[in-house]
């Protein structure tokens, strides 16, 4: 095998999790698409926070709580700008599932009705397809789908005659796909949804974590992304918002924080982001995220992507030696993200993925909440293999040689 | 020898027993699998309240499709009530692999398709 360049980032001492052995064997983890590892400053972030700052934020007027207060409100500026999110609102949610339902309940109930469209792709991620399912149901609109091609790829042109139609009133759309790997042209995308007067929702939960995102440069009139996936805490996720758009919707759950005054039988609202983040927020999990996002601008985003750009071309290089297999998505490495999905002749992906557990390889197998995309694919399921900043070129080894000895196994 | 994919589930994968279509038949079902994606469906041919013949169709993994397989043989004469009242554990001892939590569901997709065929309970054998 030719060496990779940039093959590794040397960073995988930074995370506990690998000092981990089963059955004597080191921890292979390829499934950083479904949630990646920690490194140690997150968990003594979160932990210090707990241990030392903790306190319930808006309310208390003593010092612990004011050190609550501002840590919560530094991991909010942190992480807007780690994304370059600062022209626009930065709200913390639980995840992208809760921001994308956030935007199809205030926005979409009030903006979208009998005789509008929503538009969004074949390649999205359920999180990004029920949520417009139930709107479309619920207010008597039209549901439509952008196709994608036999490369993986979305058309502008068919995103062009959809715009022409007239009635679609929002875009939503993932950055990368989640099974294709896709890099879609999420700026080109949205630029054109504005100029036909429709908003447009990314889900950036893919490409955060992977590669430089400027949201204010995409100009998307809202991003959303999730914290576990960018080597931070489960529980907070992140939605940026165009501000008078925010201004202009009712709050989506409703309770404490909230509000401005309530009375016996009504209430006004809070100031932005506080109307969108009802009851006592995930502080705790915000400080380590925006931990997360320190480490993560340490590393540089420019040589995180150029590190898993290398690993994805190795990655698919050494997959196409497997015989009987098949990758999907585009073929070059530089308009995908750090995934692959593929299958294995004679082997269904959920056997493919517990046989090269045995050589102690975590990978993923299943539809990847992506049931629509698997129908397009012609497949029911797939085996996907992703990487993260600590992988490196002898992970992808150790998952070729466990796919060659699985197919042993299955006499192939 | 592999503790899981020992020679003759890989047997029963390859060569499911009692697949395909079975027409006319009396009861059918079809399930999927809410981890994978993977589909199950039985035909039956019922005679005096006993299965005379099923067949089983769709697509998954080798633990559910071997699990159909082994099964297929197994109900064949069993009588309906019979059938309504199979657990878990008959299907899992019947395997005799040790099968893992998170592959438990792959092993009993054929024996909650059968039953919800024959008594309308679609409820997951406990």
């Amino acid at each position: 095998m030719p060496p990779v360049a940039e093959s590794s980032l040397g960073v995988k001492a930074d995370f506990p999790i690998f000092s981990r052995r089963f059955d004597g064997r080191e921890l292979i983890y390829l499934d950083s698409a479904a949630t990646s590892q920690k490194p140690a400053v997150v968990i003594e972030a979160l932990a210090e926070h707990l241990r030392g700052h903790n306190a319930n934020v808006h309310r208390g007027v003593y010092a612990l709580a004011r050190e609550a207060d501002a840590a919560y409100d530094e991991a909010r500026r942190r992480v807007a700008s780690f994304t370059n999110a600062t022209g626009g609102e930065t709200i913390f949610t639980k995840n992208v599932t809760e921001a994308i339902n956030l935007v199809a309940y205030s926005w979409g109930r009030a903006h979208v009705g009998k005789g509008d469209a929503v538009l969004i792709t074949q390649m999205e991620h359920h999180a990004n397809i029920v949520p417009w399912q139930v709107l479309c149901r619920e207010r008597g609109a039209q549901l439509r789908y952008l196709e994608v091609d036999e490369r993986g790829e979305l058309s502008l042109e068919a995103l062009d005659q959809e715009l022409a139609r007239g009635d679609v009133r929002l875009v939503a759309f993932t950055h990368v796909s989640n099974v294709l790997g896709t890099i879609n042209p999420v700026a080109e995308i949205s630029a054109r949804a504005r100029a036909a007067g429709a908003v447009s929702l990314i889900d950036g939960a893919q490409a955060v974590p992977h590669m430089p995102v400027d949201v204010d440069a995409i100009g998307a009139d809202f991003y959303a992304w999730t914290g576990h996936k960018a080597l931070g805490p489960t529980g907070v996720g992140v939605l940026h918002g165009r501000r008078e758009i925010l201004e202009g919707m009712e709050p989506f759950l409703t309770g404490g924080d909230m509000i401005a005054s309530v009375d016996f039988y009504s209430a006004t609202w809070n100031a932005l982001p506080a109307k969108f983040e009802a009851g006592t927020p995930m502080v705790a999990e915000a400080v380590a995220l925006g931990a997360a996002v320190d480490y993560l601008s340490g590393l540089g985003m420019e040589r995180v992507r150029a590190h898993e750009r290398e690993l994805t071309a190795y990655m698919l290089e050494r997959l196409a030696q497997v015989p009987g297999l098949r990758s999907v998505g585009p073929l070059d490495a530089d308009s995908r993200g750090g995934l692959v999905s593929f299958t294995v002749e004679g082997i269904h992906p959920h056997d493919v993925a517990e046989l090269v557990d045995r050589g102690g390889v975590c990978i993923r197998a299943g539809h990847h909440c992506a049931q629509p995309l698997m129908r397009c694919l012609g497949v029911g399921a797939t085996a996907r293999a992703s990487v993260g900043v600590y992988s490196e070129a002898s992970d992808i080894d150790a998952l070729i040689d466990a796919l060659l000895a699985g197919r042993e196994v299955f006499g192939l | 020898m592999d503790d899981l994919y020992r020679d003759y589930i890989l047997d029963h994968y390859k060569r499911p027993r009692n697949f395909g279509s079975l027409e006319p038949h009396d009861l059918e079902g079809l399930e999927h699998n809410p981890l994978c994606g993977d589909e199950l469906g039985v035909h039956i041919r019922v005679k005096d309240e006993r299965i005379e013949d099923l067949r089983f169709h769709g697509f998954g993994c080798a633990i559910s499709q071997a699990s159909a397989s082994i099964a297929s043989e197994e109900l064949k004469g069993m009588s309906l009530r019979e059938v309504a009242e199979l657990g878990a554990d008959w299907m899992i001892d019947l395997l005799g692999i040790p099968v893992s939590a998170t592959r438990r569901k792959c092993a009993l997709l054929n024996l909650k398709v059968v039953r919800g065929a024959v008594s309308g309970d679609d409820a997951w054998p406990s």
